[in-house]
């Protein structure tokens, strides 16, 4: 039984539950408090010294973060004594800090700048230490751009790795003047245990973690008239870019976001949906057939569970962290990544184009992807299967770049041939989702019959519990399927990487008995992808995804396998799934990496 | 097996293989090992089913874990106020004169490495040093000299490996 | 004003100890309410630094309700200038083990450490030799309580109680966030008491005689004796044991070298008092003794007319850059602004008045630091800028 007690914020009562901070006592007060180190989704550090507060009656000041209320507590944050304080912190943060924010790739939405301007900390009083300093800017990250010049120390990018990620890329070391956030033996990121899945560039307040932008780039394809640029959207970015142009979280603004991208100027604009469907094609039918050779031919060679392999981020862990189950991955390639090969092959026929002048791009809410795209293998089409990755972020700086009024424009429709989507590639945005495409499909190609589900929503495998299971159990299959009857298929969901670790481990004990898992790398899955705008939080992630169920809701096709545009790439270039064609350009292997 | 392996499994072996296990493995590689390289500190990581990255930044907060390559001895100066105040730069002097390295080095033979470090609890026999877990103290150059003397000749010399 | 306590020489603590096992075998008899009775009545108040009252501490720590408890024996030992434990620990090292033993009783606790500082190594062999002796003897009589040693590896911060439970825990040595305290939540979470090694010596003293034998020593808030590692300009370098309430005054007599021109009380997070205040300079604790008293380790550091401040503070904030932990930003970044900043003055590049902005950050350091480290920086850093002001900028 929690007791209630009562304190003063700045002279003001309130009540609130024993073991409640300072903090969320004041929130509820309707006080804001400053803080840097602080971030709801991860475990209290109280090292920023930003949150401070005076208790009435304590010589010294209190971190409102990380200190429990007391009965009769009387707290003041806004006292003398504490202005004149956490003006000094900041000061000290900035003089630590390479401020340079004109030439900041946060410049605008910076926890640091935010703190700052608040306080008009407009002298520079004590001596800038940053430029005697030696600092590392790591640039050989395909996704991530880490400059120490720009890191407060808060150790949050830490905190995300560690507790949300359980991939402990980067760590704290040394200490004194020379603590900072690095890697294992200070290596490049890139040579390391990451896994680009870049939750640490949504929980960094600065500009010390950031992606690597290709903005530029993207922008030249675009002014090059020889050239053919495709862009392709990933799911979640439409429920993601109208919190970066200025709508509130959650707003769907797939029409716009389309128009958006035309005025931008490209030359076709589809999306990564209709590959999320063609994933669920092959996938479902690789789920099957490892089923019967499981179940009816008892080959060894198999593996089961089958993990969903659409996550760049999650591929990439296990490669380092599990790299004896790797036989257990779907070979499916990411959906992206199926979109490019496709691009520049059966869209470049279709469309009579040399390959050789399409420029492949896709936004994405993800880093991860970045670095899928540039893996070697990525080359099936005979060229780099996707030329340059956007996350959500960078497409609004290029829309703001061009000037686009966003909220004004009217919504537009996809570009044909790969451009249409059901409800069920929607979902892949959301932790669940590709587990509940993939169950409508293959329990109807299987059956015959619809998802045992209301409405085909499957309730169990939604929401931001870390790891959810449900049984499927098939009864009166079709004659083809019928060494199914009666099988109760398990599932998994998993997401956010120290959840999929949770996963890993009890398979590797043999306690769980799973056929099906989906991984997503991120906390609410590629909704809460490394990409999307910042901030991010439970409420925030659970608004994205209220979204994207709304979207597949209001979908008139609801199962991959009832998008026309699968129906004719199947008939007019891939015959079936898991054709000879199909495992050429949508399939792929996966490289076992080193564990630091 | 390798050896720095064996002596990591032994070490674990002897104090166990949970988290607080660490410090006493860091140290006992250390002690082998004057150091702790990036195989040691993988082998670790992986015996003790640890990320090498905890391993890491772990270790580099202990000053006495070093992490780049130490001689077989390593000497560590008090530079702290006291032994500052009774003529800690001469002792540097005399031990840098003698085997032609300067702080943070390690002579080329991997027999020295001289280091400073913090107050090592003799101020009141100021100044002092440590060699390995040797203490020294109420230094003078001459003394240094005749200490790393005594090194060198039960080493052999310098050029004893 | 002086005081007028004169200096005494005092042996306690390293008096003999071969009657540990009967002073042993004594105390676990008694109930853990008497025993921490008489530890209160004692008044005896930890010797590490912080001064907190032992009693209330073991009291504390009893009343949590666990099955694993901890006695932790804090012998890191760091702060420049002090050197008592380590004798304590080579020269009367059953007094420590058995007074961790007879606070395993009160609290209820079966397992000791000892956390050695890494710089102690060469003590381990004989230490190693009478805790196995030792536990020879609980075995006999039927004492369920092991002592382990811990060392430490080169880090002062880890001296810090809860810096110390995360080094023992195998991680990085950052002082945690309080509360929760060590009474409740210490080393792996379990209800620890974590004493200085002398504060565990002094427990012995008032096990054996009794608690008013020590509280006769000393004067109000600061009772019994206490040991001195005296170092620096002093013709006796050394460690003695002296009554507490002394002006610092007599003491410079006693150990001075006849042109003592400043002491530095309680080592580099310490205070420094000049020539002018020795005789208004009690030392204890801080409370209603006559004139300015100063909580201490025992750190007593003397400098003469031929030592520059200047020299001294640089030494202090250097060692406090290094040793900070690093995490919380006004000691990380506080210490290297202080250290920058009395150079910058020094060499003329910001002028007198910057000093002023310094102590200020001093304040801000002292109020807003997450550990002790950060905010103690100040003693040392505005006593000797404010009395050697000249020194700092010439
Ligand atoms: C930076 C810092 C360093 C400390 N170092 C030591 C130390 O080396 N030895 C010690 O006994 N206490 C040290 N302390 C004090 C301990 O935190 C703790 O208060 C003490 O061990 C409690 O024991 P006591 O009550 O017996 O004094 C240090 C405190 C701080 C803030
Ligand atoms: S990180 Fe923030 S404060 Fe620093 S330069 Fe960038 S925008 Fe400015
Ligand atoms: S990208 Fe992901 S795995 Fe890599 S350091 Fe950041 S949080 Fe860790
Ligand atoms: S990189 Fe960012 S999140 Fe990490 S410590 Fe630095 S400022 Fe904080
Ligand atoms: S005050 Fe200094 S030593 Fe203490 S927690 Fe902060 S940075 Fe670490
Ligand atoms: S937000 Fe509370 S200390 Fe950083
Ligand atoms: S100052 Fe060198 S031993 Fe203390």
């Amino acid at each position: 039984m929690t007791k209630n007690i009562k304190i003063t914020i700045n002279g003001v009562s309130v009540e609130i539950e024993e073991g409640t901070t300072i903090l969320d006592a004041a929130r509820k007060a309707g006080v804001i408090i400053p803080t840097l180190c602080y971030h709801k989704d991860l475990c209290v550090a109280g090292n920023c010294r930003v949150c401070i507060t005076e208790i009435v009656g304590q010589k010294r000041l209190t971190a409102a973060c990380a200190t429990p209320c007391e009965d009769g507590m009387e707290v003041l944050t806004n006292s003398l004594k504490v202005r004149n304080s956490r003006k000094h912190i900041v000061e000290l943060l900035l003089s630590e800090h390479n401020a340079d924010c004109t030439r900041c790739y946060k410049n605008g939405n910076c926890e640091l700048q935010h703190l700052a301007s608040e306080y008009k900390i407009m002298t520079q009083d004590f001596i800038r230490l940053a430029p005697m300093k030696k600092y590392t800017i790591d640039m050989f990250s395909p996704s991530i751009v880490k400059d120490d010049s720009k890191c407060v120390r808060c150790q949050r990018c830490v905190r995300t790795c560690v507790e949300l990620q359980g991939v402990n890329a980067l760590t704290v070391a040394h200490k004194g003047d020379q603590m900072k956030i690095t890697t294992f033996f200070e290596k490049l990121i890139s040579d390391v245990v990451c896994t680009t899945c870049g939750q640490c560039i949504n929980h960094c307040p600065t500009g010390a973690l950031v992606e690597k932008n290709y903005i530029e780039e993207v922008w030249d394809a675009i002014a090059d008239t020889t050239k053919h640029v495709v862009v392709q959207t990933a799911p979640a970015v439409r429920v993601g870019l109208g919190e970066e142009l200025g709508f509130e979280t959650g707003t769907r603004v797939t029409g716009k976001m389309v128009a958006a991208l035309k005025r931008l100027g490209f030359d076709a604009v589809m999306d990564t949906d209709f590959t999320a469907d063609l994933t669920i094609m092959e996938e479902g039918t690789e789920l099957l057939t490892r089923l019967k050779k499981v179940l009816v031919d008892h080959d060894p060679e198999v593996k089961l569970p089958m993990a969903t392999s659409c996550s760049p981020g999650w591929i990439k862990y296990i490669e380092h962290m599990f790299p004896d189950y790797l036989e257990h991955l779907s070979t499916c390639k990411s959906p992206q990544q199926m979109f490019g090969a496709l691009a520049k092959t059966y869209y470049a026929k279709a469309r009579n184009l040399d390959p050789e002048t399409i420029v492949s791009v896709s936004i994405m809410p993800c880093t991860a992807k970045k670095f899928e795209a540039n893996r070697p293998e990525m080359h099936d089409s005979g060229y780099r299967d996707v030329d340059y990755v956007l996350t959500t972020r960078e497409l609004a700086i290029m829309i703001k770049q061009a000037g686009i009024d966003f909220m004004k424009l009217e919504d537009m429709h996809y570009d044909r041939l790969m451009g249409e989507s059901t409800g069920a590639g929607v979902i892949f945005g959301a932790t669940g989702g590709v587990m509940e495409a993939a169950l409508r499909t293959a329990y109807e190609l299987v059956t015959g019959r619809e998802v045992p589900f209301e409405n085909l929503n499957i309730i169990p495998v939604r929401g931001m519990e870390g790891v959810k299971e449900a049984t499927v159990k098939i009864e009166n299959p079709l004659k083809e399927w019928a060494f199914l009857d009666g099988v109760e298929l398990k599932c998994a969901v998993a997401h956010g990487l120290v959840n999929a670790g949770k996963v890993m481990e009890s398979i590797r004990k043999g306690e769980a008995n799973y056929h099906f898992i989906e991984f997503m790398a991120c906390p609410g899955g590629c909704l809460g992808g490394g990409g999307q705008p910042i901030p991010t939080s439970p409420e925030i992630r659970q608004k994205r995804a209220e979204a994207i169920y709304a979207e597949d809701a209001g979908m008139p096709l609801r199962k991959s396998h009832q998008n026309q545009e699968i129906i004719k790439i199947y008939k007019d270039f891939l015959d079936h799934p898991l054709s000879e064609k199909s495992h050429h350009l949508l399939h792929t292997h996966y490289t076992a990496r080193e564990r630091f | 097996m390798h050896p720095v392996s064996e002596l990591i499994k032994n070490l674990a072996d002897q104090h166990g293989r949970e988290r607080r296990n660490l410090l006493p493995i860091l140290q006992g590689v250390v002690e082998q090992e004057k150091y702790l390289s990036e195989f040691s500190m993988i082998e670790i990581a992986r015996e003790l089913d640890l990320p090498a990255a905890e391993v890491y930044g772990t270790a580099t907060f202990y000053s006495f874990l070093e992490y780049k390559k130490m001689g077989k001895y390593i000497i560590r100066v008090c530079k702290t106020i006291t032994c500052s105040m009774k003529g800690k730069n001469q002792i540097m002097l005399a031990i840098e004169d003698m085997l032609k390295i300067s702080a943070g080095e390690t002579t080329p033979d991997g027999n020295f490495s001289l280091l400073q470090t913090n107050c090592l609890g003799f101020c009141h026999k100021a100044p002092a040093m440590l060699i390995n877990n040797e203490i020294y103290t109420e230094l003078t150059p001459e003394k240094v000299r005749e200490i790393l003397s005594s090194y060198l000749e039960k080493k052999g010399g310098l050029y004893d490996n | 004003m002086t005081t007028n306590y004169q200096l005494r020489r005092v042996d306690f603590i390293f008096k003999n100890e071969n009657d540990w096992e009967e002073v042993l075998s004594k105390s676990i008899s008694r109930t853990p309410q008497e025993l921490i009775n008489e530890l209160i009545s004692s008044e005896l108040k930890g010797r590490g630094g912080a001064g907190f009252p032992t009693g209330l501490k073991w009291k504390l720590s009893s009343e949590a309700v666990d099955d694993i408890k901890y006695v932790i024996c804090n012998a890191d030992e760091g702060e420049p200038g002090t050197f008592k434990d380590r004798e304590i620990l080579s020269r009367v090292p059953f007094k420590v083990l058995t007074a961790m033993a007879v606070c395993g009783h009160v609290i209820g606790a079966k397992e000791g450490y000892i956390y050695l500082r890494g710089e102690y190594f060469f003590l381990q062999p004989e230490l190693k030799k009478a805790i196995s002796e030792f536990e020879y003897f609980c075995k006999e009589i039927n004492l369920d309580f092991k002592i382990r040693i811990f060392m430490g590896s080169g880090a002062y911060i880890c001296g810090e109680e809860t810096a110390l439970f995360e080094s023992m825990e195998g991680k990085r040595g950052e002082p945690r966030n309080k509360p929760p305290y060590p009474s409740s939540y210490g080393y792996m979470g379990k209800p620890t008491v974590i004493n200085n090694v002398e504060t565990l010596a002094h427990t012995f003293t008032i096990f054996k005689y009794g608690a008013k034998r020590f509280y006769d020593l000393g004067v109000q808030y600061s009772r019994g004796s206490k040991l001195f590692s005296v170092s620096g300009d002093t013709p006796k370098p050394g460690i003695y044991e002296l009554e507490l309430g002394m002006s610092l005054a007599d003491f410079v007599d006693e150990f001075g070298d006849g042109d003592t021109k400043a002491v530095q009380v309680g080592g580099a997070s310490g205070f420094l008092v000049p020539r002018k205040r020795f005789g208004e300079t009690a030392i204890g604790f801080q409370g209603k003794l006559t004139g300015i008293s100063l909580p201490t380790g025992g750190s007593m550091m003397l400098f003469n007319s031929s030592r520059s401040m200047f020299n001294v503070l640089d030494n202090y904030l250097e060692f406090f850059r290094e040793e900070s932990c690093g995490q919380c930003t006004p000691c990380r970044v506080g210490c290297q602004q202080l250290l920058k900043g009395i150079k910058a003055v020094k060499r003329g590049e910001k002028n007198a008045h910057y000093l002023d902005k310094l102590l200020r950050l001093t304040e801000t350091m002292q109020l807003t630091a997450k550990c002790g480290l950060g905010q103690s920086v100040a003693n040392s850093f505005s006593s000797i800028v404010e009395n050697f002001r000249e020194e700092m900028i010439y």
